[in-house]
């Protein structure tokens, strides 16, 4: 699974990313995770409110912070 | 009740500085973080029906003025962070939402802020309120209408307009109202649990001041007479970057101790519209004329502002 987060570094992404990362770990999820920081990245995949979470180039999330379990879910629903 | 506390059970004499400072303290307190916990909770539900790709898809191909009016407005509801300016800049712009419509959200999606909604409804009451609403949107809508007008799109940086958003193919969320009401819940457990402290010290200073300084301390600075005190107030709160729950408070005091309104609320709108920090992010997009167009055309708004409520009240 390919999880990226979208964010330009402000509090909020790097909560996001922080929260990913324990997600992936504490469930054992196969995953590789990204920070896409470049803004024309983060337009391509048609984002206009960060943090956001795109999972198998997907967005799920954007624009909030997601609970764990929330976060837990999106990436355990794909299996 | 909290009358009958401090004067009897912690035995202060009535008026003693102490005690009144206290009095300020514990009436205002809970009153304002009641206020802030019950309209964020609503902002909160009514944010999740105004997402921003919504209100791109509003703005999009719209007439210039009424379309400046639209932004505006939709800046009040559109839930938004500094953070997000720049996709969120680019996502309209690259739709065909005219560079002025663009700042007239720009503009008064950070300034005009609910939690200062709030807390100057609860400090002066619902008249200074609405004409802070008012007012704030009056700036967005013509500061936006102008930068319109003067065709500014060549001080946008060349790629802006080169790049091209993707779709971002997930079916757009369509919370159910349950959805809608935890998501309001989070909300308040972001803005309260981050704003507390400060609500807390602006008020803590107030009630010291309330106390402690003379009445007039800041009427030489900041009062009528002084002319320049506008123009001065809103320099200083460019490079001052606070929240409005921080800024709110100290406005306050600032007008207990004699400062006029028009001066007190054109330092707390430069203070939240005009922050440093965003500019810097905004360098990204826009080359630096047309950063200092915008700061000059949305100061002078503010000044006129100023000088209007010194003229009125």
């Amino acid at each position: 699974m390919e999880i990226k987060i979208l964010g330009s570094g402000c509090a909020k992404c790097k909560t996001l990313e922080k929260l990913t990362r324990e997600v992936v770990q504490q469930n054992g999820i196969d995953a590789t995770i990204t920070k896409v920081e470049d803004f024309l990245e983060i337009m391509k995949l048609g984002v206009m409110t960060t943090p956001a979470l795109v999972v198998d180039g997907k967005v799920e999330i954007k624009g909030r912070i997601p609970s764990t379990d929330e976060i837990k879910q999106i990436l355990t629903k794909t299996i | 009740m909290s009358d009958w506390f401090i004067d009897h059970v912690m035995g202060l004499t009535k008026g003693s500085h102490f005690a009144e400072a206290l009095r300020f303290f514990v009436f205002e307190f809970p009153k304002v973080m009641l206020l802030l916990t019950l309209i964020i909770f609503f902002v909160g539900i009514i944010r999740t029906y105004f997402t921003p790709e919504r209100t791109r898809k509003a703005l999009e191909g719209k007439k210039t003025f009424t379309g400046n009016v639209m932004a505006a407005t939709l800046g009040i509801v559109t839930p938004f962070c500094s953070c997000s300016a720049i996709p969120l800049f680019l996502g309209f712009v690259e739709s065909g939402v005219p560079l002025g419509v663009t700042f007239s959200f720009l503009i008064a999606a950070p300034m005009i802020n609910e939690v200062a909604i709030i807390l100057l409804y609860g400090m002066f009451g619902w008249k200074v309120a609405a004409i802070y609403i008012g007012t704030g949107l009056a700036i967005a809508i013509l500061s936006g209408w102008m930068i319109g007008l003067l065709k500014l799109e060549k001080w946008v940086e060349p790629w802006v307009y080169e790049s091209h958003m993707g779709n971002s193919g997930s079916t757009e969320e369509k919370p159910d109202f349950s959805k809608r009401i935890s998501l309001g819940y989070d909300a308040v457990k972001e803005i309260v649990g981050k704003v507390w402290i400060y609500v807390a010290l602006g008020i803590l200073v107030g009630a010291g001041a309330h106390g402690y300084v003379p009445e007039e301390f800041m009427a030489s600075l900041m009062g009528k007479s002084a002319w320049y005190s506008i123009p001065l107030s809103i320099l200083i709160g460019i490079p001052l970057y606070s929240n409005a729950a921080g800024i709110v408070p100290i406005v306050s005091v600032l007008i207990e101790k004699g400062a006029s309104l028009g001066t007190a609320l054109a330092f707390m709108m430069s203070v939240i519209g005009l922050s440093l920090p965003e500019m810097v992010i905004l360098r990204k997009v826009l080359k630096l004329p047309l950063i200092f167009t915008f700061i000059g055309i949305v100061g002078f708004g503010i000044m006129i502002v100023g000088y209007l409520f010194n003229f009125i009240f």
